[in-house]
């Protein structure tokens, strides 16, 4: 197992390099020019060459590869063109808002979407189900934004029983902490509770039917054992599956929520840097994002074992 | 809401209001954008002028009246040959970290300005040296006369001349500063600085303020607040929620469709800071054809009329105004001298002159850009009017940033070039032929479009040299009037944009910027 994680590991290697190239040639592409972003309206040619020239982007493409690569592969990630920062003291000081948002998400997915999911397999065809089923279908289909905006106006504006907007960090107060991450975290964990629902459902159906289910009842088993020990243990590999891809999903997640929300976190960074043409920020945060993709899964991969003993690496 | 989670919803209110009762001076504020760049001599970005407003102070200012005024300096002298000044400081300006201002800050601080900034260098040209006389006084000499000395001092908008330490100022003008240290009202706490989150700001205890009443940007900068908070909420709606639930104080520019919401609470109320607004203009690529003919461009001024793009835009005639003097209504230069008969859509007229020109029907590429709110209207009904004045339109559709990265290409309009763009020009950054960007018609010095007229230099060289009002008066209409001929750009109309606030947060003082003194809640 050891060797097969380090394998993974480093095979990771490669993978990063493939996507750094792809994120600074996308970049590179992509129409927009920072200095003259920089320069503003009154600017000329002259000054947006100046400009140009101290972020050394009139040097050629290869050149500020080369030059990025060289720097990344020493942990230096650069200096933001715009904040006065650098792009690590940026990235960590967006981290916290992110990781809270992201934990909260999917600890509230997974504590009620496999319930549910059990629930609705167990009471197949019933109006229970159905009602799950129907949940399920709602969450996936309504965008983001306005389960956001709608729960803003509910829980914000009409009952005044939480604030509409901002983050505090857990160092300043638990209670606003919470306070203020509870509806961004209930927005965002509506599509996964669907998505987690609707496939816990499904596995735990498949296994129902299975002989040890039926030895496992013959035996005297309570019902509620028979479905959270039996049945989910052995359903769980796609439900596992299925949650490291919510995970990685929540990337695309974050950037609305936190946009929504006005929370300080790296999906607003991403969206902030992204409309400024803010390079050394977007390659590192897509990087960042990219090596948490294939952390996760191999997270996934991992934590089949623990659920199967015949799944060996 | 089960019982339980309306004990817990109540106990982490509870926790947070808790939490917030110490901040009885603290003012939260949204600004039109986050602070992302903090050096306001390196960016004419308007946040970071705001920022620059907060934390410097300035030789001289601009009152409401648009007159400038004595800041920082407490008197000074004018030789009768006009060609030298000498400046005496007030007592007790003192820098954030401690020691005072001295005169030898103040020159460096010009000189950064000037580098960067098209009057600065206008002036520049003028000075012939600036001398310390001593900690507190310093003489500018001049080659000739010129009425832009006083006035570049009290430039109010970007980029604004603001005083910083020597050593601050003496950074390279095409590298950031990296201390961020003022003698204005407030103290920059760089170290609750989060981009994207928020900047703070706290009041400077030991700011001497003038002992005028505070009028636009000058006068007696009275700090009322222990602390101001600009919070970065990058959703219009959910800054308008803030406001409305008074999780915020004051928020700079809501967006005009969304007015109505305020002025239906009446814990919130409308404040219209800066009566001068706005403009909208077009601007014309002389660099490329069919544009590099004045007679197509004359056509544009035809073709357009204000109140479509107004409409388009703004809606509410209450936050607009129709107004053809391009040196914005309700300053002193104003005049519609020249403009008679022009922005009135006489689509037969502007038909006849791009015959006249030959036109022969090469779509026009004009840039539409779709993510700013305020801007997004103007190009669809630019090319409408085109259409109808006789040209063909190619509208090409991109975000903000793609547009101001192409409109500095000079390339053919078909290969990635552009022919024609629209913005939105705060007035206080057009008050005057010198300060007004797009009428820099220095060919390859100009700004994008690169408008090309040795006539209109040389007007723009007089109102530099001109010291006397009625003279300034006299070029500043005689460049409208050449404006006419050349069309180095086509003004569209002036708008306001109202500051939203909390009913208790008074002393919103009316200038071309938004400012935080004298504002108490």
């Amino acid at each position: 197992m050891f060797g097969y994680i380090l394998r993974r590991l480093i095979a990771t290697a490669p993978v990063m390099l493939i996507v750094a190239v792809f994120v600074f040639l996308m970049l590179r592409l992509t129409p927009g020019d920072p200095a003259a972003i920089i320069a503003g309206d009154n600017a000329n040619a002259e000054q947006i060459a100046a400009i140009r020239n101290r972020l050394g982007l009139d040097e050629p493409i290869v050149t500020q590869f080369f030059i990025w690569l060289g720097n990344l592969l020493r942990g230096d990630f650069g200096e933001s063109f715009f904040f006065k920062k650098t792009v690590a003291e940026l990235v960590a000081s967006r981290l916290e808002p992110t990781l809270a948002l992201s934990v909260a998400t999917i600890t509230i997915a997974v504590c009620v979407a496999v319930p549910l999911g059990v629930l609705a397999a167990y009471k197949q065809g019933t109006v229970i189900d159905k009602i799950v089923m129907g949940f399920s279908v709602l969450g996936f289909s309504v965008p983001v934004f306005v389960i956001g905006y709608s729960l803003i106006y509910l829980f914000a504006i009409k009952l005044n029983w939480v604030p509409v907007q901002g983050y505090q960090r857990i160092g300043d107060g638990f209670g606003g902490f919470l306070q203020r991450l509870i509806l961004p975290s209930v927005t965002l964990s509506i599509i996964y509770i669907a998505l987690i629902a609707r496939m816990t459902r499904t596995s735990v159906l498949d296994v129902m039917g299975e002989d040890y289910i039926r030895t496992a009842r013959a035996k005297g088993q309570v019902e509620i054992k028979v479905l959270f020990k039996h049945a989910l243990k052995n359903a769980a590999v796609p439900i596992v599956t299925v949650i490291g891809l919510g995970i990685a999903l929540l990337i695309g997640g974050v950037v609305v929520t936190e946009s929504v929300f006005s929370i300080p976190g790296l999906g607003r960074l991403t969206v902030d840097a992204v409309l400024a043409r803010d390079y050394p920020t977007i390659q590192a945060v897509i990087l960042l994002f990219s090596f948490v993709y294939v952390l996760i899964n191999l997270l996934v991969d991992v934590a089949y074992t623990l659920f199967d003993p015949r799944i060996r690496y | 809401m089960s019982f339980h989670w309306k004990i817990a919803a109540a106990a982490a209110a509870l926790a947070a209001s808790v939490g917030a009762a110490g901040a009885q001076g603290t003012l939260k504020a949204v600004m039109h954008s986050d602070v992302k760049i903090v050096d306001p001599i390196w960016t004419t970005a308007y946040i970071t002028r705001n920022h620059g407003y907060m934390i410097y102070d300035t030789l001289f200012a601009m009152d409401e009246k648009g007159e400038i005024k004595p800041q920082m300096v407490d008197k000074y002298d004018e030789s009768a040959d006009k060609l030298t000044y000498t400046f005496t400081l007030r007592d007790g300006l003192v820098w954030h970290d401690g020691p005072p201002v001295t005169a030898e800050d103040c020159i460096a601080s010009i000189k950064r300005w000037s580098a960067r900034d098209a009057l600065g260098q206008k002036l520049m040209s003028f000075v012939d040296s600036m001398t310390a006389n001593d900690a507190k006084t310093f003489t500018v000499k001049l080659k000739s006369p010129t009425g832009l000395l006083i006035f570049g001092l009290g430039k109010p908008s970007s980029n604004v001349p603001f005083m910083m330490p020597k050593r601050v100022a003496d950074t390279d003008p095409n590298t950031q500063i990296s201390e961020f240290i003022g003698s204005g009202p407030f103290v920059f706490k760089r170290d609750e600085w989060k981009p994207g989150d928020k900047a703070v700001y706290v009041k400077f205890d030991k700011y001497k303020p003038r002992s005028e009443p505070a009028s636009g940007m000058s006068g007696g900068k009275v700090v009322k607040l222990d602390r101001v908070e600009w919070l970065a909420i990058a959703d219009q709606q959910q800054a308008l929620n803030a406001l409305l639930a008074g999780e915020i104080d004051y928020y700079e520019q809501p967006p005009i469709d969304l007015l109505p919401l305020l002025k239906g609470d009446s814990n919130v109320k409308l404040v219209n800071y800066n009566p001068l607004g706005l403009q909208y203009t077009f601007r014309p690529n002389h660099l490329q054809k069919p544009f590099d003919n004045p007679k197509v461009r004359q056509a544009l001024f035809y073709a357009f009329n204000q109140k479509d793009f107004l409409d388009a835009t703004i809606g509410n005639p209450e936050y607009y105004k129709v107004c053809k003097a391009m040196f914005v209504c309700g300053n002193p230069l104003a005049s519609e001298k020249g403009m008679e008969g022009l922005l009135e859509s006489n689509f037969a007229k502007s038909r006849e002159l791009l015959k006249e020109a030959n036109y022969d029907g090469t779509p026009i590429v004009l840039l539409h850009s779709t993510d700013l709110a305020s801007l997004t209207n103007l190009a669809p009904v630019a090319k409408s009017l085109m259409e109808k004045g006789g040209f063909k339109v190619d509208m090409q559709s991109s975000d903000w940033q793609t547009v101001v990265a192409r409109r500095v290409k000079k390339d053919p309009a078909n290969a990635g070039g552009w022919h024609g763009m629209l913005t939105a020009w705060v007035s206080a950054d057009i008050l005057n032929p010198v300060m007004t960007g797009f009428v820099n018609a220095s060919c390859d010095k100009a700004s994008f479009g690169w408008p090309c007229d040795e006539t209109m230099e040389k007007l723009r060289d007089d109102f530099a040299r001109a010291t006397d009002p009625a003279k300034q008066k006299e070029i500043a209409e005689a460049v409208q009037m050449r404006e006419r001929e050349i069309v180095t750009h086509i003004h569209l109309g002036q708008y306001v944009q109202p500051i939203g606030a909390r009913k208790n947060v008074n002393g919103i003082l009316s200038a071309p910027a938004p400012v935080f003194w004298n504002i108490s809640k």
